[in-house]
């Protein structure tokens, strides 16, 4: 099956250039060709939100998309979130509230959260729960999340203000 | 010497039990740096992938190899033919049954395994799947247990001798082909008698419906051969990694020393993840045969289809009471449909598990329990999801009775549970069924939760709500969901509990540091339990080094000790105490050098939160910093260099922690859609290591209990379809469909063990779903329901409604 496609798109602000073919996920490209393994794979049907990048600004579940699909566009995962000396304020929330337990979702709700509170800086409860129900978690029950989202949006605010 | 800091400063240091302390694992897991198994990438590595079976019942008349070999990437193709020379196309299960690994014949059913395909990458084992061609002969399909037991269909090969008459199971004599086991536990006469002459009797049938605990990583390996060393690698999401290493050694007659078994993280475990599964054989064989590694990993619809399904028990009680409401007797029978290999996970003397606690916390003087096992054309399975060996059935099968019993007579059913608590008192408690509760205090803990719900006010306005709508003021009906139950976990005695033969003891090693940092190992393996961060915290009590200084390793066979895993709440109960008496051990020697140091006898120090201090004299101590590096640097007459200790820890029993729910719920007649509008959970588990750590298990059951009371169903169609493959028609909860816990707590420690704690983890799962499931049916008490089916999805709900007359 020679009928691969070339494709060029930034991944965490690096230009990544390859062949690939058609049928390839993009999950897939992430995972295997690019070892960029935060995003994880739950279900392969778009259900569970794992997979979960961002791509031109938008949270789109990387098992949905074809690679081809992405050309020319960025693609923000975990690993472009924050690092060891940047933690994104989210990060240092779901510690702080344990919001995580076997960890596995957690790259893939950090990252949505991160869309959601660009959207959305000062979310209720309600939409919070409602934002992030393209996600699942097996372990926390969600309450947790719920408030480590709450907190990071309260320290992010905080910090705007001071900013200005 | 001057001490510089308080005590209360050395305490807080130390970051010791009963301190929420923030979990080391999540640093890795928030920056995207876990290291699940499908992130394990070796050089050459191969990918395997399995084609299944269609078909739930039929014989496999030819299985053609050849085109798929022909496809760019696949590298070998194995089926039961290639592993039958070797003696690998049946394994052990853990029930003490046998299972294909790969379909010898026939399939029993949809989605089994019938030839294993490796190739470069997954799109290339995708695409030699396809290419595979199976002729399949249709055979009778049974789906129904009780349909089983009289069918004329024999379902497997190996359960009757050559004149068609059933041979012995595992557990003793089968009444038919495809029954598996009988199983007993309590006084059948006895029990029968003083039902049939009892004041007050109630029946009734349920089903706990067949689930699944889908973890959101799937089950998966990666096997590594090293012909040039002997040595075989296996990663994998193992709960039990030693059990895994002595498996595939048993099963492969690899020597156990040249097998090295890794879990590295795993995402989510819940019992799924204690089997054995065809895909590790293959991936070990394939990797044998290729000299290459070779990775499996499932993919969400072969998870559901096919590994470790829950439940699928039919339970027919009968209770009785006298008019007072004091409970005489129980009396269980079971039907246990297993699928079509019985590959549950239970202790091997108990293939039923702990079923027989289904007495629950109450003081019920003669029971019976018995439960029959039953070959189906389903997935094999019957993993305790969750709970300790089918806690979940029993305690849902008796807060089911408890509240059908108080409909016929009359009566509320908080005040039935407390006229028959087992009392304070009481404890050790021996249950009619068997078991030694170690410690409870039911009665506290009840009026607490029912205080704390203002109870009477909610039965109040639940009557006022049936007014209105019977008004026709209002379409919703308020349940008010009750349940309290006791646990059994932390198996266990290794006289009582076994996978396959190995006892269920664990085990913790430690080393400490000259410098007073230490490593500590254990048999365990953390899914998620947060384990780095609690076992530090026993070991930095009992050993008086901070818990940041102390890294727990857990999960490759080669560096911790041999124990059992991760399962049915065992690890704090187990591990735990395995971890407290090693540090007792340390803490012994440590006496000795302290006494050396400062010149005095061994009796005449006393240890102090991380320190040794002569008796009398506060300024006089040695920190166990000193200790640590005097170990490693003097020569202390008559004791070894080095501060190490190991420690193997067979519990005396198990232990019992319980706790008191209530969900209060509001259903919409018209829609039977239900809002929980709030969950009191009150839990004790005796001596609380992590309080944070706790609370956020009890989410996470309370979360999984909603899904399986009030929607999730693995279900079947009359063909052995599988009907809810994906996570499209498997409900899984989301964000959305979960409210807030308020979550409380008591406290009575375990007598027995080393630092009173129980074990908490399933708890929440186990009490949950009766609290749920007791809440939907209450709602229509007062319309003459006694009792429905779960899952109460809306469907069902408006279902129940209906039938009721709620519609007219
Ligand atoms: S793996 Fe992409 S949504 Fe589940
Ligand atoms: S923390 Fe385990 S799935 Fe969310």
């Amino acid at each position: 099956m020679s009928n691969k496609k070339h494709v060029k798109l930034n991944v965490n602000g690096k230009d990544e250039e390859f062949l690939a073919e058609p049928r390839e996920l993009l999950i897939y490209t992430l995972r295997e060709r690019l070892d960029i393994t935060g995003p994880h794979i739950g279900c392969e049907t778009s259900h569970c939100g794992a997979c979960t990048v961002t791509i031109d600004g938008k949270s789109v579940k990387s098992c949905t998309m074809y690679t081809v699909q992405a050309e020319g566009k960025d693609v923000t995962t975990i690993e472009g979130i924050g690092g060891p000396d940047d933690l994104h304020p989210l990060q240092t929330a779901f510690k702080e509230h344990h919001g995580l337990q076997c960890g596995y979702c957690t790259p893939g709700m950090i990252t949505r959260a991160t869309k959601l509170l660009e959207e959305n800086p000062t979310p209720t409860e309600e939409e919070i729960r409602f934002g992030m129900a393209g996600n699942i978690c097996r372990c926390t029950g969600y309450q947790n999340i719920v408030k480590s989202i709450q907190a990071a949006a309260t320290e992010m605010n905080a910090a705007k203000e001071a900013a200005e | 010497m001057k001490d510089e800091i308080s005590r209360e400063e050395r305490v807080e240091n130390l970051k010791g039990m009963g301190c929420s302390r923030k979990r080391v694992e999540d640093a890795r897991f928030t920056q995207g740096k876990g290291n699940y198994v499908d992130d394990v990438k070796l050089d050459g590595m191969l990918f395997g992938d399995f084609v299944r079976s269609p078909y739930a019942h039929a014989n496999i008349k030819s299985i053609d190899t050849e085109a798929a070999l022909k496809v760019p990437g696949v590298v070998a193709v194995l089926t039961a033919a290639d592993l039958e020379p070797l003696g690998l196309h049946w394994m052990p299960t853990l029930a003490g049954d046998k299972q294909m690994v790969l379909a010898d014949g026939k399939v029993l059913y949809q989605g089994q395994e019938v030839a294993y395909v490796v190739a470069e990458d997954r799109y290339a084992a995708a695409d030699g799947i396809e290419a595979v061609e199976v002729e399949y002969e249709e055979l009778q399909v049974i789906v129904d247990p009780f349909e089983s037991l009289k069918s004329d269909v024999i379902l497997r090969p190996d359960t009757v001798d050559e004149n068609g008459k059933a041979v012995d199971g595992a557990h003793g004599p089968r009444d038919h082909p495809n029954h598996i086991f009988t199983w007993e536990a309590g006084d059948k006469d006895p029990t029968e008698e003083v039902i049939a002459n009892a004041d007050v009797v109630a029946e009734e049938e349920m089903y706990y419906h067949r689930t699944h605990p889908c973890p959101l990583e799937t089950c998966g390996c990666v096997a590594s051969m090293d012909k040039v060393n002997g040595k075989l690698t296996l990663w994998g999401t193992f709960q039990a990694p030693h059990a895994i290493r002595t498996i595939v050694s048993l099963i492969s007659g690899i020597e156990e020393h040249n097998i090295r078994v890794i879990s590295p993280d795993i995402g989510g475990g819940f019992g799924n993840k204690v089997g054995a599964y065809p895909g590790y054989v293959c991936s070990v064989v394939a990797s044998i045969v290729t000299g290459k590694p070779v990775k499996w990993i499932e993919d969400r619809m072969d998870n559901l289809m096919t590994t470790a399904f829950a439940r699928d028990y039919w339970m027919k009680g009968k209770i009785s009471a006298t008019p007072e409401g004091k409970i005489t007797g129980l009396h269980c029978h079971v039907t246990a449909d297993h699928g079509g290999f019985d590959a549950c996970a239970d202790p091997t003397k108990f293939p039923a598990g702990f079923m027989n606690i289904c007495t629950g916390s109450y003081d019920i003087p003669t029971a019976y329990l018995a439960v029959d096992g039953v070959y189906t054309n389903k997935a094999p399975g019957g993993v305790s999801y969750r709970c300790s060996f089918r806690v979940t059935e029993a305690v849902y099968f008796i807060e089911r009775m408890i509240e059908v019993l108080a409909i016929k007579l009359n009566m509320d059913s908080a005040e039935l549970r407390r006229i028959n608590f087992i009392k304070k008192e009481q404890f050790p408690y021996k249950a009619a069924l068997g078991w030694e509760y170690d410690s409870g205090d039911y009665h506290t803990a009840w009026d607490k939760a029912l205080k704390a719900v203002d109870y009477d006010g909610l039965r109040a306005e639940q009557a006022q709500r049936v007014e209105d709508f019977k008004a026709g003021k209002t379409r919703k009906l308020m349940g008010v969901g009750l349940s309290f139950f006791t646990e059994i976990v932390g198996a266990g005695p290794v006289k009582n509990c076994d996978i396959l033969g190995m006892g269920m003891f664990d085990s913790c090693e430690i080393r400490i540091h000259p410098t007073g940092s230490a490593i500590a190992r254990l048999g365990t393996i953390s899914q998620g339990q947060g384990h780095a961060t609690t076992f530090a915290q026993i070991l930095a009590t009992e050993i008086g080094l901070s818990a940041d200084s102390i890294t727990i390793e857990e999960g490759d066979t080669d560096t911790a000790p041999y124990g059992l895993g991760t399962y049915g709440s065992r690890s704090t109960p187990v591990a735990g105490a395995a971890a407290a008496m090693v540090g007792r051990k340390i803490r012994a020697k440590a006496q000795m050098i302290a006494a050396y140091l400062l010149e005095v006898h061994d009796d005449d120090v006393e240890f102090d939160v991380d320190r040794f201090v002569v008796k009398g004299a506060p300024e006089r101590f040695k920190t166990m910093k000193e200790i640590a590096f005097a170990s490693y640097n003097q020569a202390i007459p008559g004791l070894e260099p080095g501060l190490e200790a190991v420690s193997y820890y067979d519990p005396p029993n198990m232990t019992y922690p319980f706790g008191a729910y209530v969900c209060v719920m509001d259903i919409d007649v018209d829609t039977g859609v239900t809002e929980i509008r709030r969950f009191y959970a009150l839990d004790d588990c005796g001596t609380r290591i992590n309080p944070m750590v706790i609370e956020g298990q009890i989410h996470g059951g309370l979360t999984e209990a909603l899904a399986v009371a009030l929607g999730q169903e693995i279900a079947y169609d009359d063909m052995g379809n599988c009907k809810t493959a994906t996570l499209m028609d498997f409900f899984l909860p989301t964000a959305w469909e979960v409210p807030n816990y308020e979550t409380d707590y008591t406290v009575t420690p375990s007598p027995h063990h080393p630092i009173g704690a129980k074990g908490v983890g399933e708890s929440p799962h186990v009490g949950g779903v009766p609290c749920f499931s007791n809440a939907v049916q209450d709602a229509f008490r007062a319309f003459g329901n006694t009792h429905t089916n779960m899952p109460h999805d809306h469907w069902r709900i408006w279902k129940t409604a209906n039938e009721l007359g709620l519609h007219d």
